[in-house]
């Protein structure tokens, strides 16, 4: 529950407020910027929520904004952190984007839909889809007056009924995003893969959709042998269509889809994959002058697959100069404004191994302290056709009772790289 | 002064002409200029300007069928009702015609800015059109209408309750729209909570069946409502408790972290009771949805991560498998990094625990300072928590005091010294320690380094080198430092005074130390217990007494790791999710006491109690009873009872004086110029004293009192 709601420049103006509870006072916001540079000066840990004089500030930063929440309560902080959040995920599907300049220019129906978002402190409707087809920019315009949709408080709050498709149609997207940490000695320290399948759902009326996945648990459940790899997923997440006493019991996944699109769930999987692409790196640093990487990357998947768009940015002194560099593959940029290099392979073909070398100057005066910023190096690519867990779609059953119309599905795959970092050796000196 | 005047002028006219405009243009005939300047006027308002004056011309646009103009008009009227409550009543018509109004967005609209106006005269007002909208046939206005009752309640309990508007709400919980249900149990639970005579929110077996119903159809936030309700709910029935547990685990599945944590919450609650194998399955289950949590956003990860602690403190077991979760991102906000760390020291075991040491290692090497520190420091918790561990802990540490980082070497001897205490046979180490002697500054490290030489003395060939080092500069040092030294030099002198090579030395350092501690030091606190130490000494010749209490066994350490006292954790499990949860204090140690109304007073008297919560704070406590290692490096010498202080009372005072002077048969240069000073230091030592005896050492907890404030602080 929250007393109120801030729109603050990163000095800490107010550019708008709602006040759901007036039970405190409005100016206790003047205080957020003093008391949150007292709590940097003490540690370099603020943390997201403080309590000063009774009055509880919760807030997070987004551009040049900070959305901030007030409660003198022991209110639920997870949840306000997310209405915090999902204001500005709605702010943001309504402006294309949010910061100072689109609240100064769109106040009015910022008002609406705080009013509509949060009701005497308490969230209610926060599905942008609902929301757009209520509160528009042109409502004005319109000849009749906006009514609810039904959808707000509908046991189905994310679909509208009356939904018509000429073609009706469903792409699914499993787009797999790899999070991999290696140490510097080539040990791997985590790797995780997050994965997600997105929906573009174009279908008419009111369709009971059946999603079939490879799933180890439900094959194990239903006692079935399955003739290929079967996936063990260690936690599911649905989005809020799917009925999730359904999964629970038979690991069914029902569900009514929103129209458009959505990501219908998200799963992740602790289970350790070799690196698709690994990278090695040796640095040299010659009598402080100059240093030297030299790269190699392989690409550890089967020779049928080709990783696109490869980059490999690594971290360098944030003083170099005079960059030169030697690669048997793409093209190596220097990037000072990252203090990094960037080599790109545009395709990386399985199997193969690419070399890079670049040699850095370093200006003979160094700065008083020495850099000791760690930042690895990080990589990213996308494999197409290929999910590294090896998940696949078995069926996706489509029945609007009503309508029963044919329609087609399409599935997609995909991985590629999230937070993948390879961790920097220290130079050795010659 | 003459352009001051000017300048001073001009913002009245220029701020009367936008008034008088905007008025004109709210009272003028064409309505798309009266939108124009309603619009502005929202727009100053926006801006922090006082258009409060407008209040009469903006009441003439209300009744309007531009729903946009009346969102508008309604919300400048939520603004300024206070500042004119009687020309609110003006508007109370059109609220209750729009109350009416054939749509619902609009009936709807009305309600709840009607619950919005606080202004007491609007209650008599509102009762009509509350009690049609509570029945409206719309589920849009109904769910409007429920929160509508917490706000009605809010502004006058008496007439909420006359109206029969509880009853209302409670017969809501059984409404056929999943939202309209959620509402009104959050209304209920509000009004429960403000008020507990009234009963509010009463959960029967009916009303447990209709939530778990609505559970599964609501909006996440909805579910957040319902979950919250469902963890207060308590139940000895433990048929009933599993069949909560078994709806409610489903709904870990679902995107929304809070409402995950909301599920998390009721599950860990009502576990309690039912059968253990049954327990065990849902601990398991829990964890990885935990784990999930970890990836949401960052703010919300804190939430999490606080909440995993208390999780961990109560069911140690959860989590061990999946320690590398924990692990920094290099880009994480630094404060997750510090929550993840502290939540890792927790899992670590004997088969994480080199994995973690690579990591912490890695860390101690970063560039943020208090994170830098927080690993040197978990690296020394590793070694206290796993015995098998503390050698590699303590290889760990020599390599970071081997990069010669300034902070890095501080902090590493702070926890070297903890170490020490648990683990004998490391003192090989020492020499390695005291080659940084000069870099250390802080004066938990000095005072660290200075503990391990005096307790170690006898093993430190240089160790009178050492301490005389410190004494030469005893006076310019920090008191907590100074104690150390004064200490560590009895130590020495009872370690060597059998040694004829050593004696000497270690006894012109002793003289020199306790004349710094006693006549050119003014801190009470080291001038007592140097006279303590003083009258110890010469209680008998071979100091057998003052070796027994100096040097007596340390009580020894099980764990650094800082635990919650049991009852709180148990309040905070309670809590989870919440502020209290997230800050690791009781709720009463940041809310203000709750009663009557009138912001302002409340608001006055919620600024003393803080202060008064912030001193007797519980949590606090807590936090520093497990720092206690640095306490109990002070005062561990100081255990000596009072009747091994006092006796020396009966001596005369000058004879110890003399058998302390004369016990190496060196006239000291002290006697004769000195001793008369001295001894009229001793005399008052006696009051000292006796206020010493009577009240615990005041020094240790001073400072103790001082971090846990620091603590608190770094919660904020």
């Amino acid at each position: 529950m929250a007393s109120a709601i801030f729109f603050l420049d990163l000095k800490g103006k107010t550019l708008l407020a709602r006040n759901y509870r007036g039970d405190i006072p409005m100016s206790a916001v003047e205080k957020f910027p003093m008391l949150l540079l007292e709590a940097e000066e003490e540690s370099s840990a603020v943390p997201p929520c403080f309590s000063h004089e009774g009055i509880n500030y919760l807030y997070i930063k987004h551009n040049n904004l900070y959305v901030l929440a007030i409660t003198k309560r022991n209110s639920n902080a997870a949840e306000i952190l997310l209405f915090l959040h999902k204001i500005v995920e709605v702010f943001t599907e309504y402006f294309k984007e949010l910061e100072e300049e689109s609240i100064r220019d769109n106040f009015v129906i910022i008002y609406e839909l705080l009013d509509e978002m949060m009701d005497f402190g308490y969230p209610q409707t926060t599905e942008t889809k609902i929301l757009q087809e209520y509160i528009t920019q042109e409502s004005h315009k319109l000849e009749i007056q906006a009514r609810p949709p039904i959808a707000v408080t509908n046991a189905v709050s994310w679909r509208s009924e009356g939904i018509r498709y000429r073609k009706n149609e469903v792409f699914l997207d499993v787009i797999e995003s790899l999070n991999l940490l290696v140490n510097s000695n080539g040990n791997v320290l985590r790797s995780e893969i997050l994965g997600a399948v997105k929906m573009k759902c174009y279908l008419s009326g009111m369709p009971e959709l059946r999603l079939g996945l490879n799933d180890k648990v439900m094959f194990e459940n239903t006692g079935r042998t399955s003739r290929g790899k079967a996936v063990e997923m260690e936690d599911v997440k649905f989005h809020q269509c799917v009925r999730l006493s359904r999964f629970e019991n038979d690991r069914t996944i029902s569900f009514i889809p929103p129209d458009g699109e959505f990501e219908l769930m998200s799963y992740r999987l602790n289970t350790q994959v070799k690196p698709l692409i690994w990278v090695e790196c040796m640095i040299e640093s010659h009598s402080g002058s100059r240093i030297e990487y030299m790269l190699k990357a392989k690409a550890q998947f089967k020779r049928r697959s080709t990783a696109n768009n490869v980059e490999i940015i690594v971290p360098v002194p944030d003083d170099a100069d005079s960059p030169r560099f030697r690669t048997n593959i793409g093209t190596v940029h220097y990037a000072p404004e990252k203090s990094a290099i960037v080599w790109k392979i545009k395709q990386f073909g399985g199997g193969k191994e690419f070399l890079m070398r670049a040699e850095l100057g370093l200006p003979s005066v160094k700065e008083a302290e020495p850099e000791r910023k760690k930042r690895p190096i990080s990589v990213k690519f996308e494999i197409p056709y290929f999910t590294t867990s090896g998940i696949q779609v078995r069926y996706l059953k489509i029945i609007e009772p009503k309508l029963q119309y044919p329609s087609l599905p399409w599935v997609r795959y995909i991985s590629c790289a999230a937070d993948y970092h390879v961790r920097l050796p220290e130079p050795t000196q010659t | 002064m003459a352009a001051n005047r000017i300048r001073s002028m001009f913002p009245t006219p220029a701020r009367k002409g936008e008034t008088f405009e905007l008025r004109n243009g709210l009272n003028s005939q064409y309505s798309h200029e009266r939108k124009e300047a309603i619009r502005s006027t929202i727009a100053s308002m926006t801006l922090g300007k006082d258009v409060s004056a407008l209040f009469p011309d903006i009441i003439k646009n209300m009744a309007t069928s531009d729903l946009d103009q009346k969102k508008l008009v309604y919300l400048y009227l939520m603004n300024y009702a206070k500042t004119h409550p009687d020309l609110c009543i003006l508007a109370v018509n059109t609220f209750v015609q729009d109350s009416e109004d054939p749509n619902p967005l609009i009936r709807a609209l009305a309600i709840r800015t009607m619950g919005c106006i606080r202004v007491d005269k609007i209650v008599d007002y509102m009762e009509e059109p509350l009690r049609k909208t509570l029945r409206d046939e719309s589920p849009y206005v109904r769910k409007t209408a429920a929160i509508c009752v917490a706000k009605f309640f809010d502004l006058n309990p008496k007439v909420c309750i006359e109206n029969g508007f509880l009853e209302t709400l409670q017969e809501m919980i059984g409404d056929s729209n999943p939202m309209v249900v959620a509402n009104s149990v959050q209304a209920l639970s509000e009004i429960n909570d403000s008020d507990p005579d009234t009963m509010a929110l009463n959960v029967t077996p009916a009303t447990l069946k209709k939530l778990l119903m609505a559970l599964n159809e609501c909006t996440e936030w909805g579910r957040v409502t319902i979950l919250t309700t469902l963890a207060e709910y308590q139940t000895d029935d433990v048929k009933e408790r599993e069949h909560i547990c078994e709806r409610v685990v489903p709904q870990f599945q679902h995107v929304n972290p809070s409402v995950v944590l909301a599920a998390v919450k009721v599950v860990f609650l009502h576990m309690q009771g039912i059968a253990s194998d049954q327990a065990k399955q849902y601990l398991r289950k829990m964890a990885p949805p935990l784990v999930t949590l970890v990836s949401s956003q960052p703010e919300v990860q804190y939430v999490a991560l606080r909440n995993i602690n208390l999780l961990l403190q109560a069911q140690p077991d959860i989590l061990t498998k999946e320690i590398r979760v924990f692990f920094c991102k290099y880009n994480d906000p630094p404060y997750v990094k510090l929550e993840k760390l502290d939540i890792m020291i927790r899992i670590a075991n004997e088969k994480n625990i080199d994995q973690l040491l690579m990591e912490l290692k890695e860390y101690a090497l970063e560039v943020d300072m208090d994170f830098v520190k927080r690993a040197v420091k978990a690296i020394g918790q590793c070694a206290i928590k796993i015995d098998n561990a503390a050698e590699r802990c303590v290889t760990v540490l020599l390599d970071l005091i081997n990069t010669k980082v300034n902070y890095v070497v501080q902090e590493a001897i702070v926890v070297v010294k903890d170490i020490f205490r648990k683990y004998p046979g490391y003192e090989g180490i020492i020499p390695k320690l005291c080659q940084n002697l000069d870099e250390v500054d802080e004066p938990n490290a000095r005072g660290a380094l200075i503990w391990i030489v005096g307790e170690y003395a006898e093993k430190i060939s240089d160790a009178g080198e050492i301490l005389s080092q410190f004494v030469d500069s005893f006076q310019d040092e920090y008191s907590q430092v100074q104690l150390q030294i004064l200490t560590a030099v009895v130590k020495l002198f009872l370690k060597t005074f059998q040694n004829p090579t050593k004696r000497d030395e270690s006894q012109k350092l002793l003289q020199q130390v306790l004349k710094e501690a006693t006549s050119e030091n003014d801190n009470p606190d080291i001038r007592d217990r140097a006279y303590i130490y003083w009258r110890l000494l010469s209680i008998n010749p071979d100091n057998a007494i003052a070796s027994e209490v100096v040097l007596a066994d340390k009580p020894p350490i099980a764990s650094t790791i800082p635990n919650l006292p049991p009852a709180l954790l148990d309040q905070l499990l309670a809590e989870l999710s919440t502020l209290a949860s997230v800050y690791h204090k009781p709720p009463s140690a940041f809310m203000e006491v709750r009663r009557g109304k009138g912001v302002g007073s409340i608001m006055r008297r919620a600024i003393e109690e803080q202060r008064e919560n912030m001193a007797e704070n519980p949590g606090a406590t807590a936090v520093a009873q497990g720092k206690s290692n640095v306490e109990n490096l002070l005062d561990i010498d100081f255990g000596g009872d009072d009747s091994t202080v006092t006796s020396p009372i009966n001596a005369p005072v000058g004879g110890g004086l003399e058998e302390l002077l004369g016990m190496g048969g060196v006239a000291s240069p002290m006697e004769g110029s000195n001793a008369g000073g001295l001894h009229g230091g001793l005399v008052d030592a006696f009051g000292g004293l006796n206020m010493g005896t009577s009240s615990p050492p005041p020094q240790t907890p001073a400072k103790d009192t001082k971090k846990s404030n620091q603590d608190i602080l770094g919660l904020f």
